[in-house]
């Protein structure tokens, strides 16, 4: 297994999505969409995830990985398919800023992992939060790349934390990852560094925790 | 100024020929803080040349560091290509929804004519200003968004890395429109009095692009670019890391570096030694929170790893000091600086043991 997980890695290192998909098919002939997305992709996504975080891998490989597995897995696990995972129910978004790649990565690598989720694209403050408590959301992930979108963050947690739901607010881009502190100083209750933090992140979440 | 305290324009020029002047030099590049420096909204303050130039001498003065800053803000060049730019209370203009929203758009691609563009003239105006109220005797620093970087507004960021992946024709095409754009604003800026050009190249660092693929790209054209401009160039990696590439960045005719805070900077400066100065590497984004003794001591540590020898800048990590770093914060830099930085680097071995 750590030779497929190894050799699926190095095609999407690469971007080399003819051999990706070939991987793919080959595991498919013994076993099930679901159990290529557990045992393969989610642990080759998380690989690159953590050697981006490291300096060993660049960002562009890390969004390249995500949208080739996105579309590979949509293929073999479509929406319809009811093989899903949609709890918790949850969306992502890009705060106020027009820097989008993060939020893609994120959304890609979280459709690669099984995960159904929604795609607000990019919001201001105001019309996120009215968005969220309208769709009922159980988990909010929210990009910002620009500091001044990473604070407002804050306005969201209080305005979500206001009512008797809690709404968890899972944050993520570069203001977080270069002021280590500052997920915790807008009130998130977690903050992903990697694309593949998110994956373990919403699936503790399924749990009822948060895995800061 | 004593006999031997050399003028900003010595100061720099020295370390960066990899010789000790009489102190590391200090790059406080602020941009927003000039609008509370003089008491006008961000939107207000970059709206003309004279009240640049206002806070940019005040801040000298506050500060006493070693340049002052004819760059507003990047989304300006967006702003030439009649690009959308939104302002913010608390921070940098940020370029709002990418311009060119279909590759095939490229191909009619022209670039800006900046004497016709009302920002760039601003910023043309800035440096002029500066220049002469200087005198000479502190680098007025220009700045350019590298061609290679520049399409992360033009286009949006996921767009420009599946034209870099998979769309070469399009991806040489807008190359072609940028590079001759870069160097000409470059060339502008130095005509305008502008000491250096800093060359923001953040998308050819390895935190981004492989650097297999950044030799066939971001590598090929900031040669091509360089070559082109007028005047000695220092590229910046804005937060990026730098120590993977850093003798091809040497290879391209830069002559200084700006490093992200995630690299170890003696390694940086070992790697950097006699081939290219290095410029950092504050956490910007950490200051915001730091107090006086957070500041003391990342910038011994910094003037620790980095200083001897010369061939190094102190500086923040992206090459822009957020707007909610306090005023504390700096005045704490500065003056650790000047107190710790200054060759021979005695009180810093000592303090340092």
């Amino acid at each position: 297994m750590p030779e497929v997980i190894g050799n699926f890695r190095n095609a999407l290192l690469a971007s080399d999505k003819d051999a990706a998909i070939d991987i793919l098919d080959k595991y498919l002939l013994k076993h099930t969409p679901l159990d290529f997305v557990e045992a393969i992709a989610v642990k080759a996504l998380d690989e690159i995830g953590t050697g981006w975080e490291k300096g060993e891998y660049a960002l562009s490989q890390v969004y390249m990985s995500g949208r080739i597995c996105e579309e590979m897995i949509d293929r073999v696990l479509p929406d319809q398919s009811g093989q899903r995972i949609d709890k918790p129910k949850m969306a992502i978004a890009l705060l106020n800023d027009y820097h989008s790649l993060g939020k893609k990565t994120v959304y890609s690598v979280l459709r690669a992992g099984g995960f159904q989720l929604i795609d607000y694209g990019r919001m201001e403050t105001e019309d996120l939060i009215n968005r969220v408590l309208e769709d009922r959301l159980e988990l909010i992930l929210i990009s910002a790349l620009m500091l001044s979108s990473a604070l407002q963050v804050k306005e969201v947690v209080r305005k979500l934390n206001h009512g008797s739901e809690k709404v968890k607010i899972v944050v993520g881009g570069a203001p977080f990852r270069l002021d280590r502190q500052l997920w915790q100083a807008v009130g998130a209750d977690a903050v992903g560094y990697t694309a593949s933090d998110a994956l373990k992140i919403v699936s503790s979440l399924q749990g009822g925790k948060t895995n800061e | 100024m004593s006999e031997t305290e050399m003028s900003p324009m010595q100061r720099v020029f020295t370390t960066l020929g990899h010789k000790e002047p009489d102190r590391v030099p200090l790059f406080l590049l602020l941009t927003t803080h000039g609008a509370k420096e003089t008491g006008l909204s961000i939107k207000d303050y970059f709206s003309k040349a004279e009240n640049v130039v206002e806070g940019q001498l005040r801040m000298r003065e506050k500060y006493g560091h070693d340049c002052l800053l004819g760059f507003f803000y990047a989304a300006a060049e967006i702003q030439a290509w009649k690009g959308e730019v939104i302002f913010k209370e608390d921070g940098p203009p940020n370029s709002g929804e990418p311009f060119i929203k279909s590759l095939k758009q490229i191909k009619k691609l022209k670039p800006p004519v900046i004497a016709e563009s009302p920002v760039l003239q601003e910023v043309l105006k800035t440096i002029r200003m500066l220049n002469e109220k200087s005198a000479g005797t502190v680098p007025v620093l220009g700045v350019v968004v590298s061609p290679f970087s520049v399409p992360v507004m033009q286009v949006g960021f996921e767009t420009y890395l599946e034209m870099i992946y998979n769309e070469p024709q399009f991806f040489n095409l807008l190359m072609e429109v940028n590079e001759a754009f870069c160097a000409e604003w470059a060339n502008a800026q130095l005509e305008a009095g502008a000491t250096a050009i800093c060359y923001f190249d953040p998308v050819s660092s390895p935190t981004i692009i492989p650097r297999e693929i950044y030799r066939q790209t971001g590598h090929r054209v900031a040669k091509k670019t360089i070559s082109r401009i007028n005047g000695p160039t220092a590229t910046h990696m804005a937060s990026g890391r730098a120590l993977p590439i850093i003798d091809d960045l040497a290879e391209t005719g830069t002559g200084a570096v700006g490093i992200s805070a995630d690299e170890n900077l003696r390694d940086v400066k070992q790697a950097c030694r006699n081939k290219l100065a290095v410029i950092g590497n504050l956490n910007g984004l950490e200051m915001i929170h730091w107090n006086r003794e957070d500041a003391k001591e990342a910038v011994i540590n910094a003037l620790a790893s980095a200083a001897s020898g010369g061939g190094f800048i102190i500086s923040d990590n992206h090459g822009e000091i957020p707007y909610q770093v306090p005023d504390e914060v700096l005045l704490t830099i500065a003056d650790t600086v000047h107190s710790f930085g200054t060759y021979p680097l005695d009180r810093l071995v000592k303090d340092d043991e």
